[in-house]
């Protein structure tokens, strides 16, 4: 597939932010009830790296993009988005910082009252931005994920895989330094989950975005740390094994509500870990 | 099989019970604060009157038109016997205006829109649309909830002058047709009988019948959880405690007025 450039500036690094890290979990504990989902769990994500969380159902990964972004508060530890501490914040003050990052919802989360052009304008029809600059904008933010043609429709008339386009296209539009995707191919056909990794692999080569992601597909993430995105040829390129280093993707391994690894993929494929090599077998 | 039925501690139901009021009150104080807070969301105030109160005229032009004819048919009989026909037009009057318009307005507005709210805001929630939301930057309290409260409250209030309008209509049409009453001495006894307390009591009501309707909608259809489920128990509780707590406040608000404004 080939999908065509999103022609918007990359995204700006705020001036004094000086944080190396995108996110950072300190020591982050949660439980609902008597269910303690994360515990005592730390990691970073250092700018412009992916890193795919992956973890039986129930493990917490969603949470953890949730908690990442203040849309939940942890029971202990701090948690810091692009160098604030989202933990001490107010909503108020979260409102502002998350308009640095973007996050694709495991089911798309498009608002179904609205249409295809006033979900991925949502943010900045809230900035009250001229409607040429918006009409612009969302128009090279769906021809980026190749769904110009849906501009004027509803969610419930687009396929599963559209939806999670359309929502990819929403979270990039004000191209966020981070964005956190929770399970972007879940439950669709092999053929759209490649045009969503290769849509993945894109904005971290090309714009360099710092992602979180969540994912059961293992397979997917292999994809993301084999590949990169070859601007001239408009399409992810497999690379060589010895090139595959360079590639800023990391995986994290949560199980029972703790980090049981964290590292890239050489040294993933290098663990004797036996839960490991049962999940990655 | 055998049923296992789970005991919940009368700690754990108080707790919950605590908490739940203190949910509401957060949520129905932030509704109000949120009007003196930047953004406001005209346009959503806008949509929201059309729908709840555009949409809920039918309703109410109906109920004030049925309630006023059945109030005149049923008290015309013992009127009539004490040979106080005339009087016809100064109960429907004083009842339409301080009560029943009021009230059966509220019942009919909580049972079409206090559903609506807490469903539509429920499904927005399961589906994670309040999170993403917040997620794009956006204050869900500021741009549903607020809204909400500002149309119903504006709204209820002038559904209920066109229901008290219509239940004197309907009865006038009772007294007229059925018992021969004529106009002049229906409606002059109609307008003669209110005074300030009974204006000011029908309309002070509706204000908070309106606030009671909207916030209990929202707070259930935000506080949804449990899937599709979820959402058809939140539509429930909020039809059923909206309605409630009208009726008591109701007595409540009528009593203060009385104590304040003394009786007849």
């Amino acid at each position: 597939m080939s999908t065509p450039t999103l022609p918007i500036e990359s995204p700006a690094v705020q001036q004094g932010d000086s944080s190396a890290d995108a996110v950072v979990f300190d020591n982050v504990s949660i439980a609902f009830e008597e269910n303690i989902v994360l515990d005592g769990v730390s990691f970073h994500l250092p700018r412009g790296e992916t890193k795919a969380l992956f973890g039986v159902a129930g493990s917490g990964k969603s949470t953890a993009l949730k908690l990442a972004l203040g849309l939940m508060k942890p029971d202990s530890g701090r948690i810091f988005l692009l160098g604030q501490e989202v933990t001490s914040m107010s909503e108020q003050k979260l409102f502002e910082l998350r308009a640095r990052a973007g996050i694709v919802f495991q089911e798309s989360a498009l608002f179904d009252s609205l249409k295809v052009r006033e979900n991925v304008a949502y943010r900045m029809m809230e900035e009250h931005l001229s409607e040429e600059e918006i009409d612009r904008r969302v128009r090279e933010a769906l021809r980026f994920v190749e769904l110009e043609r849906t501009i004027d429709m509803y969610p419930s008339e687009l396929s599963g895989g559209m939806r999670r386009r359309v929502a990819i296209a929403r979270a990039i539009i004000t191209q966020p330094e981070v964005l956190l995707y929770d399970s972007p191919t879940g439950g669709l056909d092999p053929v759209t989950s490649n045009t969503i990794v290769e849509l993945i692999i894109k904005q971290r080569d090309v714009y360099k975005t710092s992602a979180l992601m969540v994912t059961h597909r293992l397979q997917d993430a292999f994809t993301m740390a084999t590949h990169e995105f070859d601007k001239n040829a408009n399409k992810m390129v497999a690379l060589p094994k010895g090139q595959r280093s360079e590639v800023p993707m990391s995986f994290l391994i949560l199980r029972d509500g703790k980090i049981i690894f964290d590292g890239d993929l050489r040294e993933l494929a290098a663990s004797r870990d036996p839960y490991i090599r049962e999940y990655i077998s | 099989m055998a049923l296992e039925l789970e005991m919940t501690s009368p700690f754990d139901v108080a707790k919950d019970a605590v908490k739940a009021i203190q949910d509401y009150s957060v949520l129905a104080a932030q509704s109000l604060t949120n009007f003196f807070r930047r953004p406001l969301y005209w346009g959503d105030i806008l949509q929201q009157a059309d729908l709840i109160g555009v949409g809920s005229l039918p309703i109410v032009v109906l109920s004030g038109l049925s309630i006023g004819a059945l109030l005149a048919l049923n008290s015309a009989s013992t009127l009539e016997r004490f040979g106080g026909i005339t009087l016809i037009g100064q109960l429907v009057s004083n009842s339409m205006v301080t009560e029943l318009g009021p009230l059966i307005t509220g019942l009919m507005v909580s049972g079409r829109n206090a559903s609506g709210m807490a469903s539509e805001l429920g499904s927005m929630i399961v589906t994670e649309q309040i999170d993403a939301m917040r997620a794009l930057g956006t204050d869900p309290s500021k741009k549903l909830v607020t809204p909400r409260v500002g149309a119903t409250v504006f709204m209820l209030f002038f559904l209920t002058i066109i229901s008290d309008l219509l239940g004197l209509i309907g009865g006038f049409a009772v007294a007229n047709l059925l018992f021969g009453l004529d106009s002049r001495q229906y409606w002059s006894n109609a307008w003669q009988t209110l005074v300030f307390r009974d204006v000011f009591m029908g309309l002070v009501k509706p204000v908070m019948f309106g606030f009671i309707i909207a916030t209990i909608g929202c707070y259930y259809g935000m506080s949804t959880r449990g899937g599709t489920q979820g959402v058809g128990r939140s539509t429930t509780q909020a039809v059923v405690t909206s309605s409630v707590l009208i009726l008591v406040v109701d007595f409540f608000v009528t009593k203060a007025i009385f104590a304040v404004l003394g009786y007849r």
